[in-house]
């Protein structure tokens, strides 16, 4: 099982390195990595020329779409299990939406800091994303002092509504900068270099590892928090413990490339579909099968109406929906039929 | 084992527990119960720590569980839950692994051979193991809950906590989760407490338990001492009657539904009926019956008498399901029929009657003198094979008796029975002394249970006084009539 992901994951890396404009093969992106990164001398066939395509334009963009369909897909699954929801996604708690309003306000008013320049997106992006967060939380301890998750999903959804509103506010107000708003909202992982996968990584890291670490403990959410807290575990910490994390990897996923939708629904169902509910294996399998997904959508958006671009976000839904659809169709079909 | 203090909870302004106390020992099976309300799950829930204590005190073995972590606490206590739910896609097998949570320890913890062995024991017990690898949605809902109820016992806890474990259950199933429950505990050494909302459940599996009302203790101690109709009737506010259970020594309850109470005197209208080898005796409504009889013997409610008659060689091996088949062939329904057998003609049979206001009765009685006894000295008799009595007697009395007065009945009328039989010198041929009754007698004693209520049936009393009279009178008419017959042959 693991071995099939990890595969999938590298392939998917490597055909997102090799596939563009200009054709390189497998072997050849090897190479430069290894010229690159262990310092091996580069064969006669592989024009010098290459390297800078692949280093700074290629390789950036594919490392990005892995790391941010790996979040997403994380985060949705942690989320589902938390939230004992099917239908929960990585932006059920509003981060994201708090995350996009700081984005789309720099937009809107031309911010830049000084010492960060275009940065100055994603970084404001990612502390409006962990206030919204902290705001969430906040609120939910107000109304309930035991923080049901019941409770923590409708306060995401009242963060999130209000926040969805006040951008559909700037959207209405304003003039020239609509297209490049939109085009973020719909979200993207191009021409971003190396920079924004250096933002994402650390909170991707943090993430991860969180999560992967309290796979039991999600599998004991998945029953309830009653029976969680009966089998011994610390409901009331952990809980804040995998929202954040979770949170975590949202904000820092949407601040760096717009919301991409339906990757950190469909693939923790996909890979649950395929391997089982333990989270123990789910999370590690939806981290690198959401980062193929991730590379291989980015690769058909670039690749198909070339040389123009399809918004990320629409190919993950054209074809993360009828994926779906057949799997779910097939297994249950087995199951009840 | 458990200790529990001046436990107290309050909902906003409810005060849902107050200064709840009590303790548990090691290997008890507790119950708790009371009405909707009285607090019975959220002091589980205290002890579960499913709640925070505010007020109060709660130890397990004397350290207070306020000190012990979530994990600790998992160590030592395991949870049966109420509802059933499921969480998708989960195996057996690893929702019961999910108990041996509280004993592993690190961050990626290896699942070790304790583990396995923990877990495969719960399986064998509940007896889940063949459905190891199965969906747990596809398991109905009795073996859900004996999978949560492995997962509770693969967490090894020296305390399992229940609530209301069998509320979704059907009869055979609430009883078949409760004895293995108690097997399982008696051979783990386990303490039990549950709450219930079932007395006779309670009643039957705990050794102690506490009844709460409102929130406050009503009565703490054995089942068979505590529950009386007395403290259930005024917790539960409804008419609750207690009983002996008949196999087990522990008391039974039942409710009262209300009833119309009839108007119509019953013996005005109550007559034998004659058929080819049987008489009868037709009520238009239920009798509670204590009997002898062959069909329907001890406490019944039955709509109909049948005295029959066989032939002096009727031997059979199972002569009370031959009787059921002959009530069957004649359209009785052998639930709500006192059967007898004698070798008497029927035709013989008296029926006597005393119809006065606040006291009616009346007696059928068959007697003829085959086999004659003395009681006294019964045991000097070589040991033979039972034949058909031959005095058989049904007394039916206008009124509501308690079980002592049946009791006392059956001792008057048998007293009348055997003056009777001394008076006509009747004999028992093996010891040539006077006979008091013959080797196979069968009395039945009816009562309308409505109406006059007789506490006893005694000698000293006026149903007493007025059975005796019947009864001596109508066997003394039917061994003459016995006597006449035999005379003409």
């Amino acid at each position: 099982m693991y071995i099939m992901a990890v595969t999938a994951a590298v392939f998917s890396l490597l055909a997102g390195v090799s596939t563009g404009s200009l054709s390189i093969p497998f072997s050849s992106i090897i190479e430069i990595l290894a010229s690159q990164w262990l310092g091996m001398p580069l064969s006669s066939d592989v024009p010098s020329d290459w390297v800078p395509i692949v280093m700074a334009i290629r390789l950036p963009r594919v490392v990005l779409a892995f790391l941010v369909g790996a979040s997403l897909a994380l985060a949705g699954a942690a989320f589902q299990g938390l939230l004992k929801n099917a239908l929960a996604d990585p932006y059920t708690l509003g981060v994201s939406s708090g995350a996009s309003v700081g984005a789309v306000l720099v937009i809107f008013l031309g911010w830049q800091w000084p010492l960060f320049g275009t940065f100055t997106l994603p970084i404001v992006s990612i502390l409006c994303g962990m206030a919204t967060l902290a705001a969430v939380l906040a609120f939910t301890r107000a109304v309930d002092r035991r923080m049901a998750v019941e409770t923590i999903i409708l306060a995401g959804i009242i963060f999130g509504a209000f926040f969805s509103a006040f951008i559909s506010l700037m959207i209405a107000l304003t003039g020239d900068e609509l297209r490049q708003i939109i085009s973020w909202l719909m979200g993207s992982v191009a021409m971003r270099g190396w920079k924004y996968s250096g933002l994402l990584f650390p909170f991707f890291l943090i993430g991860a590892v969180v999560l992967i670490a309290n796979g039991r403990e999600l599998n004991a959410f998945a029953f309830g928090e009653a029976v969680a807290l009966h089998v011994g575990v610390d409901v009331a910490r952990r809980k804040i413990v995998i929202l954040t994390a979770a949170a975590f990897l949202t904000g820092a996923a949407v601040s760096v490339s717009g919301t991409i939708g339906f990757v950190g629904l469909v693939v923790p169902h996909i890979v649950r579909l395929l391997c089982g509910p333990d989270y123990r294996v789910l999370l590690p399998l939806s981290l690198l099968y959401g980062g193929a997904f991730l590379v291989f959508a980015d690769l058909a958006a670039r690749t198909i109406i070339e040389p123009r671009e399809l918004p990320i976000g629409v190919i993950t839904s054209l074809v993360g929906a009828p994926l779906f659809a057949v799997l779910f169709f097939r297994k249950t079909k087995r199951k009840l039929g | 084992m458990l200790q529990v203090r001046e436990v107290s909870h309050r909902y906003g302004t409810t005060q849902v527990l107050d200064r709840v106390t009590f303790s548990v020992e090691k290997g008890e099976l507790f119950g708790i119960i009371g009405p909707n309300g009285s607090g019975k799950t959220t002091l589980l829930k205290l002890i579960s720590k499913e709640l925070p204590l505010a007020s109060g005190e709660i130890a397990i073995s004397g350290r207070p569980l306020s000190e012990l972590s979530t994990k600790q606490w998992a160590r030592l206590a395991a949870v049966l839950p109420q509802t059933l739910e499921t969480a998708h896609g989960y195996t057996v097998k690893e929702t019961v692994a999910l108990g041996r949570y509280a004993h592993q320890r690190g961050l990626l913890p290896a699942w070790t051979a304790e583990d396995e062995a923990a877990v495969q024991e719960a399986l064998a017990v509940v007896g889940l193991a063949h459905k190891m690898d199965a969906p747990l949605e596809r398991l109905s809902g009795g073996e859900r809950q004996r999978a949560y109820l492995a997962r509770a016992l693969a967490q090894e806890p020296q305390l399992l906590l229940l609530d209301e474990p069998t509320n979704h259950m059907d009869l055979s199933g609430q009883v078949r989760l409760l004895d293995r429950l108690t097997a399982a505990a008696r051979a783990r050494g386990l303490t039990v407490v549950a709450v219930f909302h079932e007395m006779n459940v309670a009643s039957l599996y705990c050794d102690r338990v506490l009844v709460l009302k409102d929130g406050k203790t009503a009565a703490l101690g054995a089942p068979a001492d505590v529950m009386t109709p007395a403290l259930l009737n005024d917790v539960f506010a409804a008419p609750v009657v207690r009983q002996a259970h008949p196999a087990a020594a522990k008391p039974m309850f039942s409710f009262v539904p209300q009833h119309r109470e009839e108007k119509t005197p019953l013996l005005g209208g109550l007559r034998p009926v004659f058929l080819a080898d049987a008489v009868v005796l037709a009520s238009p409504r239920p009798l509670r019956v204590l009997s002898s009889a062959l069909v329907g013997a001890g406490f019944q409610w039955a709509t109909h008498f049948v005295n029959r008659q066989v032939g002096l060689d009727y031997d059979c091996g199972d002569a009370e399901e031959e009787m059921r088949r002959y009530l069957k062939r004649h359209g009785f329904s052998p639930e709500r029929t006192i059967g007898m057998m004698t070798a008497v003609d029927v035709h013989d049979a008296v029926w006597l009657q005393e119809e006065r206001k606040g006291c009616s009765a009346a007696v059928l009685v068959t007697a003829g003198v085959g086999n004659a006894v003395d009681a006294a000295r019964a045991w000097r008799h070589q040991p033979a094979a039972a034949k058909p009595g031959t005095i058989n007697m049904i007394i039916v009395v206008d009124g509501t008796l308690t079980e002592a007065a049946f009791v006392q009945a059956v001792m008057t009328a048998t007293e009348a029975k055997a003056k009777a039989l001394a008076e006509r010198s009747v004999c028992d041929p093996e010891t040539r002394t006077l006979a008091t009754g013959t080797s196979t007698d069968s009395l039945a004693v009816a009562a309308t249970q409505t109406g006059r209520s007789f506490p006893y049936a005694g000698t000293a009393t006026e149903l007493g006084r007025t059975l005796g009279r019947l009864v001596y009178e109508a066997t003394i008419e039917a061994l003459d009539r016995y006597e006449r017959r035999r005379g003409k042959r």
